[in-house]
């Protein structure tokens, strides 16, 4: 067996064969405290390799280095999921001449298994490994819990290598990726700060109006009947839905309700939820906090799933087929239910759908939580800057001066309003939005196309319009 | 109905904005202690706005202006009056003439900006010794005046005692103010419980304060408002009770009955003026019931 231990990232770039125009890929579960991505880059860089497609499923603002390798032309075109501000800002301005593809969590597994999106080298950061690549997320110092991201990857990538700081002896069973996919397995002093891989502790929020909608949210689920055993939920990070899994919580043990999973990223939240008994299950394709990357490690009801299980609609099935409720954020929601989570009130990146359509789309009852206006800003608008998922997906919006819900969803409103929660017409909250903040001049979008933004099937769903 | 009152600080506007929808019965707009001198004229200006654009909805509209013992009591009143608050609230109310102090200045306004003569009502904040051993007189000293308000973390400085969790360096001063305003036949409202965390201590405080007499509490977090809405809403069996007495009554005076029982107990006055409160309370929340 030729030996896949090599010496360094250098090594193991030259040995997978890399060359100009190749598409490289990376995962996003160290976030914000990645050191790979910049390394890996930099190697590249060095060895003179250019014009390569990166492949990211999302991309952070300590990820900033990328700007000068898009620059000096070693990075020509960017495949993701999310983009943080840092980086989104500079792309919004145009800095790159390929539009970047925006995908979906779901969407991206789905491009890589078809074909339609193939990498070259997988880069796999891996927080434990044995000297044969089978990896995990769920050991060593920069421990990350579930690699759900990662495993479309190593699946279908012409060649593998995985990264680790913390190599464990032959064989590390337990394990995320096994041998079979990975070509090399280079160990380097560290791969992350794990003070910016996960937080502490996630914590709900205490602003009064973000407790307030999430009790409503509640009072939602509650009457929507779908709350029953075997009642399956998602939720995401953001304070409120926070919130509101926290009140869900509350109530399901008050009335005895056992639920069968919670999925997605996982906070300490759902932990919580697992541990009380309101779920059977967790399906964790990301760990958010340390809470969450213990309970992947103890807890055997507490499984890793892939990123294609999670959302690919190109699996023969997947998790968020079998959701009953998806809590999600928004920074804009039009009156038409379209949600936009990719740019700010300008126009400029600063997010990505992750697996925001996935849910929606699969979730019987799929709900925004949102404030009817943040500073000065409505969130509530006519025609939503970028769409991220449309308004089709989109059961409910939540703010704290009403309940809208989409007219397709007859019988929805007539159990809420019998339920007494004060369902209101989503263009009646614009008016009280705009009432309040005035009616913001809108940027106009005429810019050049500085990102497609790829539905989860692969149709083109909208266009991100460079911002001067 | 008055149960909570919840002070938002009047250079806030991202709460301001919010203060209708957090469950108080009437939020103060507070120009006051939660504003530094230096930002007096924007809070009043934003206060002032926000009454008149906003409105509040069922909200009720106090303000808390700044003291007579400030340079800026009537730069506030110039300032938020136009606006039409229902009520202003003024702190350090120390005597009856303080009170009437304002109720001329507000008479002068009123009339300059075509308002109704008494239409702003007056709540006088009493917080400090001098305010409570004058409460009674405080209380009936202007017709505009719908209640009387404690401020506990001022007057037990100006006491010389530590203000504790239990309260008991406040008891008389609690007591006494129920009394004078009963007296006076006007409101009364107690003092905020301000460890934000403590829902426990929020609780406890809010009961106790109900049992000595008060109409309701105020507080300084939104997070409290549903803990002594609770508190200050009449339980639904006290309602059920209520309703059940007035109906006896009704029934004893068709029949020509004098004295009337039920449950085995003789109904006296004192009971029915209670079951009218209750049901004047329930009415007031959307609780009441159609009587037969």
């Amino acid at each position: 067996m030729e030996k896949k231990l090599v010496k360094t990232l250098r090594e193991a770039i030259v040995l997978s064969g890399l060359r100009d125009g190749m598409s490289v890929s990376f995962h996003h579960h160290l976030r914000n405290g990645d050191f790979t991505l910049s390394a890996v880059m930099e190697e590249i860089a060095d060895l003179g390799i250019k014009d390569l497609t990166l492949n990211a499923s999302s991309l952070f603002d300590t990820h900033q280095s990328l700007e000068a390798h898009i620059e000096n032309r070693v990075i020509k075109k960017i495949n993701t999921n999310y983009m943080s501000q840092g980086l989104g800002h500079r792309i919004s301005e145009g800095i790159m001449e390929e539009a970047v593809e925006f995908r979906t969590h779901g969407g991206r597994p789905r491009d890589i298994s078809l074909g339609i999106t193939p990498i070259d080298v997988a880069f796999i950061a891996a927080p434990a490994s044995d000297a044969a690549g089978n990896c995990s997320g769920k050991y060593g110092p920069s421990a990350c819990g579930s690699l759900g991201y990662a495993i479309p990857d190593a699946m279908y990538a012409k060649k593998v290598i995985v990264i680790t700081d913390h190599l464990m002896p032959y064989p590390l069973t337990d394990c995320s990726i096994p041998e079979i996919y990975v070509d090399y397995v280079v160990q380097v002093p560290a791969i992350g700060d794990p003070r910016g891989i996960v937080s502490g502790t996630t914590r709900i929020t205490r602003d009064p109006v973000g407790l307030l909608m999430a009790e409503t949210a509640v009072e939602v689920i509650r009457h929507s009947g779908l709350l029953k055993d075997g009642f399956s939920f998602q939720t995401g990070a953001g304070g409120a839905t926070l919130a509101a899994a926290k009140f869900l919580q509350d109530h399901m043990l008050r009335e005895n309700i056992r639920g069968s999973f919670a999925s997605g990223g996982i906070t300490g939240y759902l932990v919580d939820m697992l541990e009380s008994g309101c779920f059977e299950k967790l399906m964790d394709v990301q760990c958010f906090d340390l809470k969450a990357v213990e309970s992947i490690r103890k807890n055997p009801a507490h499984h890793e799933i892939s990123a294609m299980q999670y959302a690919s609609p190109a699996a023969k099935s997947a998790v968020v087929d079998h959701l009953d409720v998806v809590l999600l954020g928004a920074t804009e929601v039009d009156t038409d239910f379209n949600v936009n989570v990719h740019t700010d009130s300008s126009g400029r990146i600063m997010g990505g759908s992750g697996g925001h359509s996935d849910t929606a789309a699969g979730a019987r009852l799929s709900m925004i939580i949102a404030p009817l206006f943040r500073a000065r800003l409505p969130i509530v608008c006519d025609r939503v800057q970028c769409i991220s998922t449309p308004g089709k997906d989109v059961d409910v919006l939540i703010t704290q001066r009403g309940v809208a819900v989409n007219p397709k969803n007859e019988e929805l409103i007539l159990r809420l309003r019998d339920a007494r929660i004060p369902v209101v017409d989503i263009h009646e909250l614009k008016y009280m939005a705009e009432k309040l903040t005035g009616v913001p001049q809108r940027k106009q979008r005429t810019g050049r196309t500085v990102a497609n933004v790829i539905y989860r099937d692969g149709t083109m769903i909208d266009q991100i319009k460079s911002v001067k | 109905m008055r149960r909570s009152m919840l002070f938002l600080p009047g250079n806030t506007p991202n709460i301001i904005v919010n203060g209708e929808i957090l469950g108080a019965d009437s939020v103060i707009l507070d120009l006051e202690d939660a504003v530094a001198p230096s930002e007096k004229d924007s809070a009043r200006i934003l206060v002032r706005n926000a009454i008149k654009m906003m409105g509040f909805g069922k909200c009720e509209v106090i303000v808390r202006i700044n003291g007579l013992d400030s340079d800026y009591w009537q730069q506030d009143l110039n300032c938020v009056i136009p606006a039409r608050p229902q009520i202003i609230m003024l702190p350090k109310t120390a005597c009856a003439e303080d009170v009437r102090t304002v109720d001329r200045y507000l008479s002068v306004l009123e009339e300059k900006y075509g308002m109704e003569e008494g239409s702003v009502g007056l709540m006088p904040l009493i917080e400090t010794a001098m305010g409570v051993e004058n409460a009674f007189l405080i209380a009936s000293a202007s017709s505009r005046v719908k209640g009387i308000f404690l401020g506990g973390e001022d007057l037990t400085a100006d006491l010389r005692c530590k203000r504790t969790r239990e309260g008991r360096e406040i008891l008389y001063a609690r007591t006494r103010l129920v009394c004078a305003a009963r007296a006076a036949g006007v409101e009364v409202y107690d003092t905020p419980f301000t460890d934000v965390n403590d829902d426990d201590g929020l609780y406890q405080d809010a009961q106790y304060a109900k049992a000595l007499g008060f109409t309701g509490k105020a507080s300084i977090s939104p997070r409290h408002v549903k803990g002594i809405n609770e508190v200050f809403s009449p339980p639904v069996k006290d309602i059920d009770y209520a309703y059940e007495v007035m109906n006896a009554i009704r029934e004893a005076k068709a029949m020509g009955k004098g004295a009337v029982a039920l449950r085995g107990k003789m109904i006296d006055a004192p009971i029915v003026m209670r079951a009218q409160q209750v049901i004047e309370q329930a009415k007031a929340l959307g609780l009441g019931r159609e009587e037969a």
